[in-house]
């Protein structure tokens, strides 16, 4: 593997769209669930063992070579919020196009035309980090990672809290996210019907109050 | 002592419009009884508790069969209170669903609550096989601890498969033996009774529902299926069965005409509350070897 490609992928700067994404913090900061620092690190803690668990495992199974359009299917069972799954199509067709602009290979070619409204983006940055010569782990460690910083990221715009005081809790929550990644690529190596389908109540149903805010700083 | 048991059910179509119960086996503390159904061309079944069920290293299982056309209702005389027994440090217990529901026909699967008391560890597992043309009206409620104490060691998974492809998986861990943050802003945010009530429906397919909030922390979502789910969470048992009793209705209400799921009265009991001496039991996580 390469640690460099890694971080090309992990980067917040890779373009593929997430950063308009909050991942929940903001319709959690509106009902004052996130108020500073401590309920951030609460929130995230709880979002990565539950959607961020079961998103990595789906991108490290993409990774360890699933099928993904079976894996996109389980996806889909696994989001029972209509506003949820958009944006994880939406992000996943971003995701495709900075993909095959970066590591192109014939696996995303034939994910692209087979589904050309778009793939859960867990399944297509599984596959990415494929294309890109990286492990499942690694494309479990992305995920994870992304499951924290975004809702950190966001909540440094929404509460104006102090970005030292978000990367602090971002730093703290290492060692889980190292956890969750590995845990991720052991559940995928026992196939598709081991996956995680952990959830969390509140963010499913906040995302449907959130997708219909008139005005709203994140997309999701 | 850990006690395993099965009980089993099938149930047909009795050639008169009604539904036969060819087989109906109650074991262990799991007794199945043919009751009134106010449906006609429902069966109905109660299961009701025979004893103090499951305990810590207690193994249970349902099983369950409706025939293509059938139509059967299972409810529960009471909650299910998962208690610790005589060891808390004991293995976990299992509470295992199988459902299949065969073509044309109509399960409504509407237990009782799970209570999960404190020192109790359970791995609760409901997995459904639902025929493309199948309906299912299916209610879980969980419910935290008993009034005023703390959560004990629950995980469910849900899985249900229609026509052999996944329509909804979910899996929810609380108490001791759960990972961070379950009890924290993003999951539950304090909330201690939580519910998901699912219908699934053929008609769905041509008619999908639009999602809608049903209050601050509840949502009806159309699921990419044929099927809506509704998720809630609530202070407590009772807060949480308005909530679901109240979309039930609107939703079965929606679907009228004979070819659909029935609606039909619930009564709203609060969980059993009993006292059984596990008022000092510890808050860890008893005998678990995840994380």
């Amino acid at each position: 593997m390469s640690r460099a490609a890694l971080l090309v992928l992990a980067d917040g700067r890779f373009p593929a769209g997430g950063h308009a994404h909050s991942g929940g913090a903001e319709p959690a900061v509106a009902e004052g669930r996130i108020r500073d620092a401590d309920s951030l690190a609460a929130f995230c803690l709880g979002r990565l063992h539950t959607a961020g668990l079961t998103a990595a495992a789906l991108a490290a199974a993409a990774a360890h070579g699933l099928d993904p359009l079976a894996l996109d299917e389980a996806a889909d069972a696994r989001t029972p919020s209509p506003a949820l799954r958009t944006t994880a199509r939406k992000l996943g067709r971003q995701m495709m196009r900075a993909a095959r602009a970066t590591w192109p290979s014939p696996e995303l070619d034939a994910l692209a035309l087979a589904r050309p409204r778009g793939v859960h983006q867990p399944v297509v940055l599984g596959l990415t980090a494929r294309s890109a010569g990286l492990g499942p782990v690694d494309a479990a460690h992305c995920v994870a990672y992304e499951t924290v910083s975004g809702p950190a990221t966001a909540v440094v715009r929404l509460l104006s809290l102090d970005p030292f005081h978000a990367t602090a809790v971002l730093a703290r929550l290492a060692p889980e996210l190292d956890r969750v990644a590995e845990q991720a690529a052991e559940a995928a190596r026992q196939g598709i019907d081991g996956l995680p389908a952990a959830s969390a109540p509140l963010l499913d149903i906040t995302a449907e109050a959130h997708a219909a805010w008139p005005v709203r700083l994140f997309a999701s | 002592m850990s006690v395993h048991a099965t009980a089993r059910l099938r149930a047909e179509p009795d050639g008169r419009g009604g539904t036969a119960l060819p087989v109906l086996e109650s074991d262990g503390p799991l007794a199945l009884r043919r009751t009134r159904s106010p449906l006609a061309a429902y069966a109905r079944v109660t299961v009701v508790g025979a004893m103090s069920a499951p305990l810590n290293g207690d193994g249970l299982a349902i099983e369950a069969d409706i025939a293509d056309r059938a139509r059967l209702t299972v409810d529960s005389a009471a909650a299910t209170v998962a208690l610790p027994g005589a060891r808390a440090d004991g293995e976990p217990s299992t509470y295992t669903v199988d459902l299949s529901v065969g073509e044309g026909a109509v399960l409504r699967w509407l237990p009782e609550q799970l209570v999960s008391a404190r020192g109790s560890d359970l791995h609760l597992t409901t997995r459904v096989q639902l025929a493309a043309t199948g309906r299912l009206l299916l209610r879980e409620e969980q419910i935290l601890g008993r009034h005023g104490e703390p959560s004990g060691a629950l995980t469910t998974r849900l899985t249900v498969h229609r026509a052999g492809r996944p329509l909804l998986d979910q899996q929810l861990a609380y108490g001791p033996c759960a990972p961070g943050g379950w009890d924290g802003p993003a999951v539950l945010g304090g909330h201690r009774a939580v519910g998901q009530l699912l219908l699934a429906d053929p008609s769905f397919e041509d008619a999908p529902l639009p999602a809608r909030l049903l209050g601050p922390t509840a949502a009806l979502t159309p699921l990419a299926g044929p099927a809506v789910l509704v998720t809630a969470v609530a202070a407590d048992a009772r807060l949480l069965r308005g909530v679901l009793d109240e979309a039930m209705h609107e939703l079965l209400d929606g679907l009228d005409g004979d070819d659909h799921i029935s609606a039909s009265s619930s009564a709203n009991r609060s969980p059993q509350r009993s006292d059984d001496g596990t008022g000092d039991m510890p808050e860890r996580c008893p005998g678990h070897h995840s994380r």
